[in-house]
């Protein structure tokens, strides 16, 4: 109603003034985004920014995961769990159209799973499909689904881009001009500049959405990022890539900063299975080693919160263990001589984020002062991904985990890069996994957090920031990310 | 003649031969999966090899690369792995933007070089000639990057005449020109402090001679002296550096584009790297050096109608 007054206003006073009504500017979101996608198809590819445009903005998926993480409904308006949580059935939302014109029923959620789920399928996380054995549609607005062990992730799952609802008759050019149901329908797309949304009439709760029209532009450099934020070319920057260019918009009051959490662990990662990381003493004295509130400050310019173990702060098992390896290069120059390697050569393989290469630096000289010979290796993300992350050929690496949940990559056994492999935390993860009661998962999670920070598999660094600047009037923006999209659906401009 | 440019197209075919073997080979034994590159951490091993053989990374390198060049020459240039179109339309899309951009940053090399260098010549060992020689200077040694982000601080977020980056295509000429500027002006600054200074000391090489002391004697201005006379007979060695600058121009567009965001092809190869999206890879390098080859052959051939003692020859 609000919206309706404002806009009824503003046209009045454009024709009172004998204007044409280009007020309608309010209406529309000019956003950046540092990465461009190279297609636009969320189920055949992992690049973040297309989850960022596309998931609950033009695909919708059977639950949505709200900004503070619950499950919420979606296309799946309720669902029933059978006693032994092995049953889903889920009743559908009626009256949903494709923005193709083509109807929604429960034919289109079998087709999108078996698709995700089929051999020659190419969706980047197939692994949330694994635990489901049949699809089935009980009449257009019922679907049941059996699961072949409980998952307790599942219901989270349905509701991430991967997971979308997509049509047979589109599926194909999805990657090209994406077809969905959500809020926003596709537009247009310039390769290399910019993607434009806008709103879709039909969509069931047209009400609720303020924007009219929605552009996004592709900006990878942090400085002309900044300038097309001070210049006024964009209303929003929500994954803003420069925490030490914040501070220049706090003080602007053109400017509201945002200073978020995301679920990105950020480790110094170390290669378990390899000497002199298959010690835990040794590991144990780089944990001391690493002083995290310098690597925040120096590298993250204070934007960010330390974390222990493998697990995001804002979450509600959360365990503070940051003061389980208190930092002390002396007692971490002991350590390492009393395992015997003090005085060796360790190389640290950094990709090129700039989170990594600046905490690289940090901890190179901080490993000096522990008596550790740390060779930085800077090297570009195609190299990473093969050396470190495929053929696990590294000593040290930094990276951010990105993904919700994902305490399971210590249960991935020695062809995971880490080269973890511990009977223990692989039967806790299956226990943690098949636990469908929030408060016994939790208290298992936490277990989970404590068996890691004590065997010290990596340094736990800092749980990556999701920084965000808007021009004054933007509202409704989430101000964390527990999953990589952002709806636009309740987000506005007062312009 | 015939015979020359029988002999230039052969090298520019061996040429292109060459460096499509070497960028094949280059981005195959560089490490680096892209299917893992568009799958991500979490994909696994049956997604990847799904893709893969969409993909078709199955197939041995020796075939993959003869298929290539086969379909190259049928002008199907092969279909992008990461944005999964044909490399045609990629380029197609991107053209625009980096012929315009090169375009202008030559005539702005070009109208500022020629100006400076002869205006220096005819006041040589004078303030303006030293100021010429100065500012020059300080062009060739500033990076394109940095004097790209004065230029967006100066004129995009402090006065807010220009646009700080973007360009939304053709359709809107006015906008479309407000877009270049800056760009135009980052890219084109280096190449004509460069030009501006042969263009001096080749004119100072033509004054010297008798038929512009001549000429002077006979009464002309010196302003027809200079562009008449001097400038003519100072070409050659412009034209061979305007052909060097124009390839210069083309690449420099990689470091321009990605700063002031521009859809051109420049963004696209850089971007095309970092996916290892090597159909998309392998076609613009190939186009880029079909473009300093071609820019190479141009200047051979304005040699001649330039300077006739080399028509004689041939």
């Amino acid at each position: 109603m609000a919206d309706f007054s404002r806009i009824f206003t503003a046209t009045t006073i454009a024709l009172g003034l004998g204007l044409s009504p280009l007020a309608a500017a309010a209406d529309q979101l000019i956003i950046g985004l540092q990465q461009e996608p190279t297609s636009l198809d969320p189920t055949a590819d992992a690049t973040a920014s297309i989850d960022g445009m596309m998931t609950m903005n033009v695909f919708e998926s059977l639950t949505i995961v709200a900004e503070n993480g619950e499950v919420q409904p979606n296309l799946a308006t309720s669902w029933e769990v059978s006693e032994d949580g092995l049953t889903y059935t889920f009743k559908l939302a009626e009256g949903v159209i494709f923005h193709d014109g083509t109807s929604f029923d429960a034919e289109d959620v079998v087709f999108s799973f078996n698709r995700a789920m089929a051999e020659e399928s190419v969706n980047p996380s197939k692994d949330i499909f694994k635990p489901i054995e049949t699809v089935t549609a009980v009449d257009p607005q019922t679907v049941e689904i059996k699961l072949s062990r409980k998952d307790a992730f599942f219901l989270f799952n349905m509701g991430q881009g991967d997971s979308s609802i997509v049509a047979a008759e589109t599926a194909d050019t999805n990657t090209t001009s994406p077809v969905g149901t959500g809020p926003f329908k596709f537009d247009s797309w310039t390769r290399g500049d910019r993607l434009t949304l806008v709103k879709n009439p039909d969509y069931r709760d047209a009400g609720d959405v303020a924007l009219d029209k929605v552009e996004f532009r592709f900006i990878s450099d942090p400085s002309a990022a900044t300038a097309a934020m001070m210049a006024e070319e964009l209303d929003a920057f929500p994954g803003f890539p420069a925490p030490e260019l914040l501070a220049q918009f706090e003080a602007d009051p053109r400017f509201r900063v945002n200073v978020g959490s995301t679920e990105g662990e950020v480790i110094l990662a170390m290669n378990n299975s390899k000497p002199p990381f298959d010690n835990i003493e040794v590991r144990r004295a780089v944990a001391t080693a690493v002083n995290r509130d310098e690597i925040i400050e120096g590298a993250m310019y204070g934007q960010a919160v330390p974390i222990g173990s493998f697990y995001p702060p804002h979450g509600t098992a959360y365990v503070d263990l940051t003061d389980a390896y208190p930092h002390d290069a002396d007692k971490a120059k002991q350590m390492f001589t009393e395992a015997g390697v003090e005085g060796t050569t360790m190389t640290l393989r950094v990709p090129p984020f700039p989170y990594a290469t600046r905490s690289a630096e940090i901890i190179q000289s901080e490993l000096a002062a522990a008596g550790i010979d740390a060779k930085v290796e800077n090297v570009e993300w195609g190299f990473w991904i093969d050396e470190v992350y495929k053929k696990k050929n590294y000593d040290m690496t930094i990276i951010a985990h990105t993904s919700p949940n994902d305490m399971g990559n210590f249960a991935r056994g020695p062809s995971y890069f880490y080269g973890y492999d511990d009977a223990k935390f692989n039967e806790l993860w299956a226990q943690i996994e098949t636990e469908s009661d929030p408060a016994k998962r939790d208290e298992l999670l936490e277990e989970g957090q404590k068996y890691l920070s004590d065997q010290s598999v990596h340094v736990f660094m800092f749980q990556l920031p999701l920084l965000g600047i808007f021009r004054t009037g933007v509202e409704g923006y989430w101000s964390s990310a527990p999953v990589l999209y952002m709806p636009l659906k309740g987000v506005s401009n007062a312009g | 003649m015939g015979y020359f440019i029988f002999r230039r197209t052969a090298g520019f075919v061996l040429t292109l031969l060459v460096v499509s073997a070497v960028v094949f080979a280059v981005m195959n034994v560089l490490p680096g999966d892209p299917a893992l590159t568009i799958l991500g951490l979490d994909a696994t091993d049956d997604a990847l090899a799904a893709l893969r053989e969409q993909l078709g990374l199955n197939e041995p390198v020796l075939s993959r690369y003869f298929l290539w060049i086969w379909n190259a020459m049928q002008g199907d240039l092969g279909v992008s792995h990461s944005f999964r179109v044909p490399v045609s339309t990629l380029i197609a899309e991107r053209l625009p933007m980096t012929v315009s951009l090169a375009v202008a940053g030559m005539i702005f090399t070009l109208i500022v070089a020629l100006t400076l260098g002869i205006g220096a010549a005819a006041r040589h060992r004078k303030v303006g000639d030293w100021g010429v020689m100065f500012l020059s200077q300080i062009g060739i040694a500033v990076p394109a990057f940095w004097l790209s982000m004065l230029l967006v601080l100066l004129f995009a977020v402090k006065l807010r005449w220009l646009p700080p980056g973007g360009f939304a295509g053709w359709s809107d000429p006015v906008a479309a020109m407000r877009s270049l500027i800056l760009p135009t002006i980052a890219l084109g600054v280096v190449q004509s402090a460069v030009l501006a200074r042969v263009t001096r000391s080749s004119a100072l090489e033509v004054m010297r001679q008798d038929f512009v002391r001549t000429a002077r004697a006979s009464g002309l201005s010196q302003r027809r002296v200079l562009w008449r006379h001097v400038l003519p007979n100072a070409l050659v060695p412009i034209v061979t550096i305007v052909g060097m600058q124009f390839a210069a121009l083309v690449t420099g567009t990689i470091v321009i584009e990605n700063v002031f965001y521009l859809p051109g092809l420049g963004r696209l190869i850089f971007q095309s790297i970092a996916n290892r999206d090597l159909p998309t890879v392998q076609a613009l390098v190939m186009l880029f050096a079909a473009i300093v080859v071609t820019a190479n052959f141009v200047v051979d051939l304005l040699y001649v109608v330039i300077d006739p003692r080399l028509k004689a020859r041939s």
